[in-house]
């Protein structure tokens, strides 16, 4: 597959291509050649690790929705077994933007939601890039109500740039429908578990995002407003994005200082959209132990948990 | 120019036409619906609707407390809660000089009045947004005032009314002020669970964070005219679509039409409605009404 670089991805991929020439060179086992290529990929590797390490926040927002960024249902077959998607809310239409249904994750049935941006063009034009409409969420909440019913726990990944905005989207009640699923959630009587896989945009990722665990993969950003949009409003341009992301501090990094996040999943050094199996690998680790964790403790009190924590979220003083 | 701060440019309170030095600033008040220049005491006793053409223009949280409890009934709330910068946000302004400017501006308890008090006889909790301080946005403050209202409301046994006005989400407080969505909407819960009415009246404008949360889970939910509601701001789903809006898209007529509220209420009859809505509410079939 062609892989996609960032401005900033660019001596990662030069130094890259550099190693591939040179492997396909060396293959009669010339010991120089073998010499020099463990060479450039331990510089390599160093490279990845400042790079990454070190980039802006306006860069790690990007990096949250880098085109070669695994999508939701890349990860499904790595992580959970006999997937049955359901689709459609039953009164409109069925949202290709938000996928979801029963699958098995180890032992257990559990309920998966995701949005999905789509990977290529006619994809992500058919699930309108992960944008999802009202119906979207209303099959989301269906299916939500369906796994409470089943006592089936919910896990959910999130994904989207948020919300479409749309004149249909409005005509059928977009706000209504993120805000019935808020409030739904916040009482569902079976764990729920969120996981940011790429990009938390606004109201449209919070939709699905409320839950007993709130986790972010290393790489991903969760934002109220893109930086773009943030820009765009607050400094009439959204050529300031840069300077906006930093200031909206939409990182792991940022948020855990905030205490909103429950914990970070590690991704492979690479990112995990160099190496999906390793990065579909250690997100299923962290989600197993926060499943045993939260279908430890008995569901009222995970629901007066759930709405403790809820109800402590801000930062404000009192005079 | 975007469509948060064209929305808080109007309604222009003019001077008096006359270059009169005596006369009192808003004197006179052109009204941004027919243009008509109107006295501004004659507005005042319509509530602040324009009698020519029934235009609602904006009113302050107090205003609408004014216009909306029985005389002397409602003692004010939560006015000791303050907004501070838990990410030290800074766009072309820090976010703490933005709030230093508001609180002089507008009054220092944020975009929100939390009050108890009296609607037609009937006790009310009452949370009002001030759309004059940084554009009603939801913040942390506003997100625990709305979640105190609810609190209180369940206490007190009486019914919780939401007053909104509200560009959204307010992005100065990051992730927190999303954040404020569940927080306010997992409240609503509370109210369900005592079976106590929760009304949301809908006013010019609620979009974004504000709309796709507490605003759109009452029981009941009410918009005063033409005001104008939705998720999205109409430019960026104009820049996103690029197709042509249709006539009062957003607008509070749209919004029934599409099965949206339950209805459209003139400020003038908003006590009366309210009073014979909230006798109905509280009525119980299975037990004695309190």
């Amino acid at each position: 597959m062609a892989r996609s670089y960032l401005e900033f991805e660019r001596p990662i991929a030069e130094m890259s291509a550099k190693i591939d020439e040179l492997s396909r060179m060396g293959s009669d086992a010339d010991v120089d050649i073998a010499e020099e290529v463990e060479r450039l990929s331990k510089k390599r590797d160093q490279l990845i690790e400042k790079t990454y390490g070190q980039a802006t926040r306006g860069q790690m927002a990007q990096l949250s929705r880098h085109p070669d960024r695994p999508n939701f249902l890349d990860y499904v077959p790595l992580i959970f077994d006999d997937f049955k998607e359901l689709h459609g809310d039953r009164a409109f239409a069925d949202d290709a933007a938000i996928v979801g249904g029963i699958a098995r994750f180890g032992s257990r049935s559990v309920m998966i939601v995701g949005h999905q941006k789509g990977r290529d063009t006619r994809e992500k034009i058919r699930r309108n890039f992960g944008m999802a409409r009202p119906e979207g969420y209303r099959k989301a909440l269906r299916l939500f109500h369906l796994a409470e019913r089943f006592d089936m726990p919910v896990m959910t990944f999130i994904d989207t740039a948020g919300a479409w905005p749309g004149i249909d989207a409005e005509e059928r009640g977009q706000s209504e429908a993120i805000a019935r699923n808020l409030m739904e959630l916040a009482v569902l009587k079976v764990p729920v578990i969120c996981t940011v896989i790429g990009e938390g945009g606004s109201g449209g990722a919070l939709a699905i995002g409320v839950g007993d665990r709130l986790y972010m993969q290393q790489l991903s950003t969760y934002s109220v407003i893109s930086p773009e949009g943030c820009a765009a409003i607050l400094w009439r341009d959204r050529a300031f994005a840069d300077k906006a992301a930093e200031s909206l501090k939409p990182t792991v990094t940022d948020l855990q200082e905030l205490g909103l996040i429950d914990g970070v999943i590690p991704e492979p050094k690479e990112g995990a959209h160099r190496n999906l199996e390793e990065a579909a690998s250690m997100m299923s680790e962290v989600l197993d132990n926060a499943l045993n964790e939260v279908l430890a403790i008995p569901v009222e009190k995970l629901l007066e948990q759930r709405e403790q924590r809820l109800r402590q979220l801000g930062e404000f003083a009192e005079v | 120019m975007n469509w948060i701060t064209r929305l808080i440019e109007s309604p222009k309170t003019i001077l008096s036409s006359k270059p009169d030095k005596s006369a009192p600033e808003g004197m006179w008040i052109k009204c941004p619906g027919c243009s008509e220049t109107l006295y501004n005491k004659e507005l005042s006793r319509s509530q602040m609707v324009c009698p020519r053409c029934d235009q609602h223009l904006r009113i302050s949280a107090e205003e609408r407390a004014n216009t909306l409890f029985d005389k002397d009934s409602c003692e004010e709330f939560d006015g000791e809660l303050r907004s501070i910068d838990p990410v030290e946000f800074k766009d072309l302004k820090r976010y703490k000089d933005r709030l230093k400017d508001a609180n002089k501006k507008v009054g220092k308890q944020d975009a929100m009045r939390n009050y108890i008090g009296d609607i037609c006889g009937q006790t009310v909790s009452a949370s009002i947004f001030e759309f004059k301080y940084m554009g009603g946005s939801m913040g942390s403050v506003v997100g625990e005032k709305i979640v105190r209202g609810m609190e209180r409301a369940v206490e007190r046994k009486c019914p919780y009314l939401l007053v909104t006005s509200s560009g959204g989400a307010r992005m100065q407080e990051s992730l927190l002020s999303l954040m404020q969505m569940a927080k306010t909407s997992s409240a609503a819960n509370r109210l369900n669970e005592a079976k106590l009415p929760f009304v949301c009246l809908l006013t010019d404008p609620t979009m974004g964070g504000v709309s796709a949360s507490v605003a759109w889970l009452g029981d009941v939910i009410i918009a005063e005219p033409d005001a104008l509601i939705g998720f999205a701001g109409p430019r960026v789903i104009q820049e996103t679509v690029g197709e042509k809006l249709p006539e009062g898209f957003q607008r509070s007529d749209f919004l029934l039409e599409h099965g949206l509220i339950d209805d459209v209420v003139d400020r003038r009859e908003l006590r009366d409605y309210l009073k014979v809505l909230f006798e109905h509410l509280m009525h119980r079939a299975y037990r004695p009404a309190c």
